[in-house]
């Protein structure tokens, strides 16, 4: 035992001693790296020790990125961090002490920058006033609808073969959309499909398209003669994976919220959208359905709201919920291969900037 | 109005029936239209000069008629029913000799006397894409369609089309090659007429030689090319596609030499300026940009806020005191080529280009010595 206790002991020692030896060894570390270049300008090359000299530092000054010891290297790097943090948050002390004590006079709080906040201008954005806009918007290929002179009529269908997890998000998608239709793909073709539709009196095609058992992209057709839009689809989440759910939508007709689609083509594309749902929400429903536009994906939202009093609102959401994004916008109903289009996404030319959007 | 209209550069057909006119130079863009008025079967489908020295626009709308448009007054002078909507759109309008020429897609090719009603009319068979005035005999005039092989007319002998091409032989798997022209380019100072195809094709052709089958043809992208135009100096070509890609080809050889970047949308109209090394691209993304045909940059663009349908460039003289830019460096490198060796001549052009173009710039940056000074640039 008495072995034992002094085993023990000298392994404490031991550990203790480590610890110190390791605080020694970086206050070694640090010494040794100083004296290290030193050694090495004497010894490497003249262009160094003119570089030290021209410089304005001295005693010359190290780089972290030298030490080839990883584990000292990182220990460096972590200690550097926490000095920064310190000297930001003394800084911020400082400030808030210095803004209490002018009271009133003090100058303005500084607005962090965002992405959103350091947009670059966009000079295709729709000034409300633009009468050659209104006129365009006017007679354009939804001025049918927005006219009041057709009600919305979708298809919906998947590409061929579809899995299950396509097939609940279409039929949901189909609770969510009213007057809408669902259909099996049967491996027919889209160009032979479009007149058919036609003739039944669609007005929109949705074809839900996927790859590894997951919906990935979206095509969406407006029929007479209008612009087919292919969005990538993202983040699909069906009823029963959402947490804190209501129950199922009803019939009624939801509302729809449009957000932040302030560019000419972010309004075809808000048009298009908003062109999917009947006119007159039925407000009895408490049901609204929101395509939110943020740095060009566009977020959908289905949710059934309460108001509780005048002032707050409850807010269940139902639904299901993905994010788009527009791949393409073309002119004309679907031709892939000969049709026009109005918008291609190009990432090497448009997704340069990190800070410009087109919708 | 007619102040505007005079330093405008570049006129523009829209949908909307507005014919827009843009001046570079002091880079303003107006609307010459009734806004109270505006239809939509007033959609600009061709447009031409109607005189020699580019004082008149020659406007053809959907609905059949073809209005004049004078530059130096700034209004709408005159118009004339040229056909009805029922046969189609315009698909080409030129002017010989005080007389319109006029072409719509069911084939029917009219030339409209001044004064007088009777008309010459000549059909060259139906879906018809694209009619064009070949600029130096004025009388020749071509056509070509879906399904309807490039044909050359004489206007005083309408009977039989001069040149008529043959397809394609069959390709490897003994099928017949589509026809589907859509866009023509007289090439000057010989009888070569260029065509671009909506199958990805361009397509040189030789009256002059017994072969009626095309003597060149080149490929580019995948999608239709929807415009065609000749540069000013006469082996390459610059054609642009349904996707918005703009490429310039070689002629003799059939290669591609560079893409002319920006472009979103289909391009419906394009144009080389005649002299300056310019090209203006419109098209359905609602922009006018202008590139270099140089350096294949950009050198201007202008958002118009309708979509687009065709373009005419103006040669005057307004056009090359907008290209100031290029033209300073111009002199400045003649110069140099005087005083200083090519090797420094190359090395300070290069330079230049990168102060002067934000494009050419990030290139620059790219290949920078100092792994540092590469950062910083890109930051920029």
């Amino acid at each position: 035992m008495f072995r034992s206790a002094s085993a023990m002991d000298t392994t404490k020692l031991s550990t203790s001693e480590s610890v110190s030896k390791k605080k020694g060894k970086k206050a070694k570390k640090q010494v040794q790296s100083e004296e290290k270049p030193v050694v090495e300008m004497d010894t490497v090359s003249e262009v160094k020790v003119e570089k030290s000299t021209s410089g304005a530092t001295f005693p010359p000054s190290f780089s972290m990125s030298e030490i080839k010891n990883k584990q000292r290297r990182h220990m460096m790097f972590i200690r550097l961090k926490q000095e920064k943090r310190k000297q930001k948050l003394e800084l911020k002390k400082k400030m808030k002490r210095e803004r209490e004590a002018l009271g009133d006079k003090a100058p303005p709080k500084e607005v962090p920058k965002t992405i959103e906040n350091q947009r670059v201008y966009d000079e295709t954005t729709v000034n409300p006033e633009d009468e050659e806009v209104a006129f365009d918007e006017g007679t354009d290929e939804f001025s049918a609808y927005f006219n009041r002179l057709t009600n919305p009529k979708v298809l919906i269908t998947t590409s061929d073969r579809p899995r299950t997890r396509t097939v609940k998000f279409i039929e949901q998608l189909a609770t969510v959309i009213p007057d809408a239709h669902v259909y099996y793909r049967r491996g027919l073709a889209l160009k032979r499909v479009i007149p058919q539709c036609v003739s039944h009196g669609f007005t929109y095609l949705l074809v839900v398209n996927e790859d590894r058992k997951m919906p990935n992209g979206l095509v969406l057709c407006h029929l007479p003669d209008g612009p087919t839009a292919h969005f990538k689809v993202s983040g699909v989440r069906l009823r029963k994976e959402m947490k804190r759910r209501g129950k199922e939508p009803t019939e009624h007709t939801p509302e729809v919220i449009l957000n932040n689609f302030t560019t000419r083509l972010g309004h075809t594309v808000g048009r298009l959208l908003a062109a999917l749902f009947p006119h007159d929400p039925q407000f009895v429903g408490r049901q609204v359905a929101t395509f939110h536009n943020q740095r060009d994906f566009i977020f959908f939202r289905f949710h059934r709201y309460i108001f509780k009093n005048e002032k707050r609102v409850g807010i269940q959401e139902l639904g299901p919920r993905f994010t788009l994004k527009l791949r393409s916008l073309q002119k004309g109903t679907f031709d892939s291969k000969f049709g026009e289009y109005e918008w291609v996404h190009k990432r090497h030319e448009m997704d340069s900037c990190r800070r410009k959007f087109h919708l | 109005m007619a102040a505007k209209s005079q330093i405008c550069s570049i006129w523009l057909g829209s949908e909307t029936g507005i014919l827009k006119g843009v001046s570079l130079s002091k880079k303003q863009a107006f609307n010459f239209c009734e806004m109270n008025s505006l239809s939509r079967d007033q959609e600009v489908c061709v447009m031409a000069w109607g005189d020699e020295n580019e004082s008149e626009v020659l406007v053809g709308s959907v609905n059949g008629t073809v209005s004049t448009f004078s530059t130096d007054k700034g209004i709408f002078t005159g118009s004339r029913e040229c056909g009805d909507p029922s046969q189609g759109r315009f698909t080409g309008l030129a002017v010989t000799d005080s007389s319109l020429i006029t072409c719509v897609e069911s084939g029917l090719l009219k030339v409209w006397k001044e004064g007088s009603t009777d008309t010459v009319e000549v059909n060259v068979g139906s879906g018809i894409c694209r009619m064009r005035q070949n600029p130096s005999q004025r009388h020749r005039v071509a056509t070509g369609g879906k399904e309807n092989p490039l044909k050359v007319w004489d206007l005083e002998r309408p009977d039989k089309a001069i040149f008529s091409a043959k397809n394609v032989a069959h390709d490897w798997l003994d099928m017949r090659v589509p026809v589907w022209v859509r866009d023509i380019g007289f090439i000057p100072d010989s009888d070569k007429i260029v065509t671009c195809t909506g199958h990805h094709q361009v397509r040189v052709y030789d009256p002059s030689t017994s072969q009626k089958r095309p003597v060149l043809e080149a490929q580019f992208g995948e999608y239709p090319l929807t415009a065609l135009s000749l540069t000013a100096n006469q082996n390459t070509v610059v054609v642009g596609n349904t996707h918005g890609e703009l490429a310039t080809l070689d002629l003799r050889k059939g290669l591609m030499c560079g893409c002319l970047k920006g472009l979103s949308g289909a391009v419906r109209g394009l144009q080389c300026h005649p002299s300056l090394p310019l090209v203006a691209s419109c098209g359905l993304d609602r922009f006018l940009r202008v590139h270099s045909l140089e350096d294949r940059s950009l050198q201007h663009k202008v958002y118009l806020k309708s979509r687009l349908n065709c373009v005419l460039l103006s040669s005057r003289e307004q056009e090359s005191s907008s290209v100031d830019v290029t033209g300073d460096v111009e002199e400045v490198k003649a110069e140099e080529d005087k005083d200083e060796d090519e090797v420094w001549d190359t090395m300070e052009t290069v330079t230049e280009k990168s102060k002067k173009r934000p494009a050419e710039k990030e290139k620059a940056a790219v290949t920078g010595v100092d792994g540092k000074k590469k950062k910083k640039l890109a930051k920029k």
